[in-house]
């Protein structure tokens, strides 16, 4: 079937990833702008990171038969020093007019400093001012639940369309408010720290797959693409059609992608040659 | 041993932690399968218990570390 991942780290991958990835049937990839392991010393060093993921690793990709889009932007972790991220802050909007970035992303909280908030919400701002989609971190293990409060706080005060916003990460105890506030929520499986492929279906089973993204990040940490590969086959086992995979895996990141008229992928949907016929008569 | 307490923690922890969450979601998923079963009365099965049984074993203060012995010794059938 055909797969989105919607969550992608591309650059601290490699080529065999790719291969894999499309030989498993991902048709695309969107790559956050992250945290790289270290603190980035120069807006210019981020710079290039952008010219990297927005002009370079979609033709890394495309040697796969793998459409690459990107985001651009300033992550928790080293928003904690302002005058470094408003001068990229201030080298953004360039990026915004590249063929292949869709939105800001990935912004928000990581130990929900007043630095981190600063540029949080300088970033939601730009998005809104350039029409921007945004994608948003929820901050790791114990400080997830006060993060995820904290942005949710945020953006109740900024005006966002919340359908136009991703809140990522979410897990058990995080999905419930975003999810009611009307946001779209992603699920990151990672083998340990974040969610697990079962208990992303067991979340699918609760709260439905209306506005829920299932990704597998896959960066330079411990962490495995194929997560995603393995929660479509927990979520199958448990008596869900390829349709209805579909819709998950790939249709609703097409939904929310979609929304930037750059991610030109349209949903899918599986039809028997009589089924196609029979429509065809009845037009 | 060539490590600390505190080490071997450091290097245990997630996936303790991880495994738990694991646990406590397996418990849920029976819950939840058990809630849309048609039949009335709550869902029994022996297995349970000797999950249950298992979470006290590890909470257990114990002068030997030996809980892994005494799960699978819970899990065997020795008749």
């Amino acid at each position: 079937m055909q797969i989105i991942q919607p969550h992608y780290h591309a650059i601290a991958r490699t080529a065999q990833d790719y291969e894999r990835m499309a030989m498993s049937g991902v048709v695309a990839v969107a790559e956050p702008a992250f945290w790289a392991g270290f603190d980035r010393l120069y807006p210019e060093t981020f710079i290039d990171y952008f010219r990297q993921i927005s002009e370079f690793e979609p033709t890394r990709a495309a040697d796969y038969g793998i459409k690459h889009y990107c985001w651009v932007g300033v992550n928790p972790k080293e928003a904690e020093n302002p005058e470094l991220s408003h001068e990229v802050l201030k080298q953004m909007p360039e990026f915004f007019k590249k063929p292949t970035v869709l939105g800001i992303g990935e912004i928000g909280f990581h130990k929900t400093t007043k630095n981190e908030e600063e540029i949080f919400e300088a970033q939601v701002e730009q998005a809104i001012k350039y029409d921007q989609l945004i994608l948003i971190h929820t901050p790791h293990l114990q400080d997830k639940v006060r993060g995820t409060k904290r942005t949710l706080e945020v953006l109740s005060h900024m005006n966002v369309n919340p359908e136009r916003v991703w809140i990522d990460h979410v897990e058990e105890h995080t999905i419930r408010e975003p999810l009611e506030a009307g946001y779209w929520v992603g699920f990151t499986l990672y083998p340990i720290t974040k969610c697990t492929p079962k208990r992303a279906v067991d979340m699918l089973e609760i709260y439905g797959h209306e506005r829920i993204l299932v990704n597998s990040s896959a960066d330079w940490g411990p962490s495995d693409p194929f997560t995603l590969q393995e929660c479509i086959v927990q979520y199958r086992a448990r008596g869900y059609s390829v349709q209805d995979a579909i819709e998950i895996f790939h249709n609703n990141p097409v939904r929310f992608m979609g929304q930037n008229p750059k991610f030109d992928i349209k949903p899918v949907r599986l039809e028997t040659y009589e089924e196609s016929r029979s429509s065809l008569v009845e037009n | 041993m060539m490590q600390t307490a505190l080490q071997v923690l450091d290097r245990e922890y997630l996936e303790a932690r991880c495994s738990l969450v694991e646990l406590g979601a397996a418990f849920d998923r029976v819950d939840r399968a058990s809630d849309h079963e048609e039949n009335t009365g709550k869902f029994n099965d022996s297995r349970l218990e000797l999950l249950k049984q298992a979470l006290g074993i590890l909470t257990e203060e114990s002068h030997l570390p030996n809980r892994a012995e005494r799960l699978l010794l819970l899990f065997s059938d020795l008749d």
